[in-house]
């Protein structure tokens, strides 16, 4: 049910017309500007983050990008692998009720980290969390979701929803690509504030096109991320 | 004043490119004798020994600034290195934060002027030893408190304590009566120290037949280590230049900063069979992680500190 992609250019296919140019917002260009001076210098130097199968996000078309979540180092680190050009065409899913809780913290979440926001209650026709993110895929936008839903404890990867596995089957030709992250959530747990800079490292997995059932692809999409943390588990320098 | 302050400098400035193109021609030469074998992962340690010996030397020719935040960023990414490899709690996190915390302040003490000698000798060893466990109960989490508590400190201790020595006594301004200064010294130090270790792997590769300690590092041979230890002392008395010490004393100095380094090596062995690791990292190609290099002067430095103070530093 699941096929490697021998190449990532040949999995475009579904997705290769070329991706509609986005306007280049003071938004876009304050996030760059945030991650060329501190993020990626601090992903570098403080964290010592390294990243295996980078490869793998060469691709330039929409993909969707999965991975294991225990800390807020997943979603910065994740960003920071892209070059700063194409940083306003990638969106991380995060939840409304808890990312746009107050002005300050949506406009910073917004700005810097280009959010896709869902709603996780009170669901309309308007605010439907697959409606959005299809929307966004079918703009040209890349997204980067973590099925777990919430942020687990770090040392055990959670179970994955269902959510991922109903926007797979409504978009089929985009390209999923795994990702396991390893010591975010040592680095900063859940209700830290303050990082301690373990070494972090992030494994990439070839990017694959997934068909079935939701409940088959939700098992291959936790399998695929699963596979990942086989290889030795300590993140080196 | 100035001739006798930077020509010691630039002798040894000298010796090191000597000592590295010598290196990299006996590799090559060895590569063109035996084609068969793979020498690759040598000459990867010799080009990474070029790029150490020119960054360590920026770092302490330009000004005592900068050679603190060099020696301060070493601590930080031992330290880094180290505990990842621990198997920390959760709870331990804010005692994290404070651990990284006392890297730039023991740094600090160096830094002021005069430096504060009383504070950067007990900063670590005494306050923090007392302050890590205080804040660790703070997290009302005692599964597990004794070993926390201890492998933390202890990576403290020896990464951050016993690193920042090379730190203090690099900023001494004289040494004794003679043309000798902190940087000369450390420069000394850090001579004699590396070469040891390279001098002991040769003499092991070489003519090593009986092991020293089979159960930590199988490497690690009679031979190897009499004869490293040996000839880094003859070599430390080329560069007796750079210390106030007569012949005998350059002697029996260099056997004691090789002997602690070996055993700085041989802990830092043990610590990584404990953890199940070949290296600590990759930082270093060729090389391994950060501590697989500084390993022996975690030792050295300490010992080779107090010598100089008790000695020679009113």
């Amino acid at each position: 049910m699941t096929r490697d992609a021998p190449e990532s250019a040949n999995l475009s296919g579904a997705n290769d017309t070329p991706v509609a140019a986005k306007r280049l917002t003071l938004r876009n260009v304050a996030q760059m500007v945030v991650f060329a001076l501190i993020i990626k210098p601090f992903m570098a130097l403080f964290i010592g983050l390294r990243v295996r199968g980078r490869e793998h996000l060469t691709q330039c078309g929409p993909f969707i990008l999965v991975a294991n979540h225990s800390s807020h180092l997943d979603t910065i680190s994740l960003l920071s692998l892209f070059p700063l050009n194409r940083l306003r065409r990638v969106r991380p899913v995060a939840a409304a009720d808890y990312f746009e809780r107050n002005v300050f913290v949506s406009f910073m979440t917004r700005t810097l980290f280009n959010i896709l926001p869902i709603a996780r209650k009170n669901i309309t026709p308007e605010n439907n969390p697959l409606r959005r993110m299809r929307e966004a895929i079918e703009a040209g936008d890349s997204i980067i979701i973590f099925p777990e839903g919430t942020r687990g404890s770090g040392s055990e990867m959670g179970e994955f929803r269902s959510g991922v596995a109903h926007l797979i089957a409504k978009v089929p030709g985009v390209p999923i690509v795994p990702a396991y992250l390893v010591n975010m959530g040592r680095s900063l747990p859940k209700g830290e504030f303050i990082p301690v800079p373990f070494f972090c490292e992030i494994r990439i997995g070839a990017p694959r096109l997934l068909q079935g059932s939701r409940q088959e692809i939700t098992r291959l999409l936790e399998t695929a991320v699963r596979e990942l943390t086989d290889k030795t588990t300590q993140a080196a320098s | 004043m100035l001739i006798s302050n930077i020509s010691p400098m630039f002798q040894m400035g000298l010796l090191v490119l000597g000592v590295l193109v010598l290196a990299s021609v006996a590799v090559a030469a060895l590569q063109r004798a035996r084609p068969k074998k793979d020498f690759s992962e040598l000459s990867a340690r010799v080009r990474a020994w070029w790029i150490m010996a020119a960054v360590f030397f920026a770092a302490i020719v330009v000004s005592n600034r900068l050679s603190l935040v060099f020696f301060a960023l070493m601590s930080f990414w031992a330290m880094k290195e180290y505990v990842t490899l621990l198997k920390t709690r959760p709870a331990d996190h804010r005692a994290l934060v404070l651990t990284f915390l006392a890297i730039p302040i023991q740094y600090l003490w160096i830094g002021l002027n005069p430096p504060w000698y009383g504070m950067f000798i007990i900063f670590i060893p005494v306050y923090m030893m007392l302050a890590l466990p205080a804040r660790m109960v703070l997290s009302k989490e005692t599964k597990g408190f004794v070993e926390s508590a201890s492998q933390i400190h202890w990576g403290l201790m020896i990464f951050v304590f016993g690193l920042s020595h090379m730190a203090y006594l690099l900023t001494s301004p004289t040494v004794g009566d003679s043309a000798a200064n902190g940087r000369t010294l450390v420069l000394f130090l850090v001579f004699v120290v590396e070469m040891s270790d390279v001098l002991q792997y040769i003499w092991g590769k070489t003519l090593g037949r009986h092991k020293i300690i089979p159960t930590i590092s199988p490497n690690k041979t009679w031979e190897g280590f009499i004869g490293g230890i040996a000839s880094a002392m003859l070599l430390s008395l080329a560069i007796r230049f750079l210390t106030p010490f007569s012949i005998r004393e350059t002697l029996l100095v260099s056997f004691l900063i090789t002997v602690a380094g070996f055993c700085g090596g041989a802990v830092m062995s043990a610590v990584k069979r404990d953890f199940g690791v070949k290296d600590f990292g990759s930082f270093i190609p060729g090389h391994g992680g950060m501590l697989d290099r500084v390993d022996s002067l975690c030792y050295a430095a300490p010992v080779f500190f107090h010598y100089v103070r008790y000695f020679y530093i009113k």
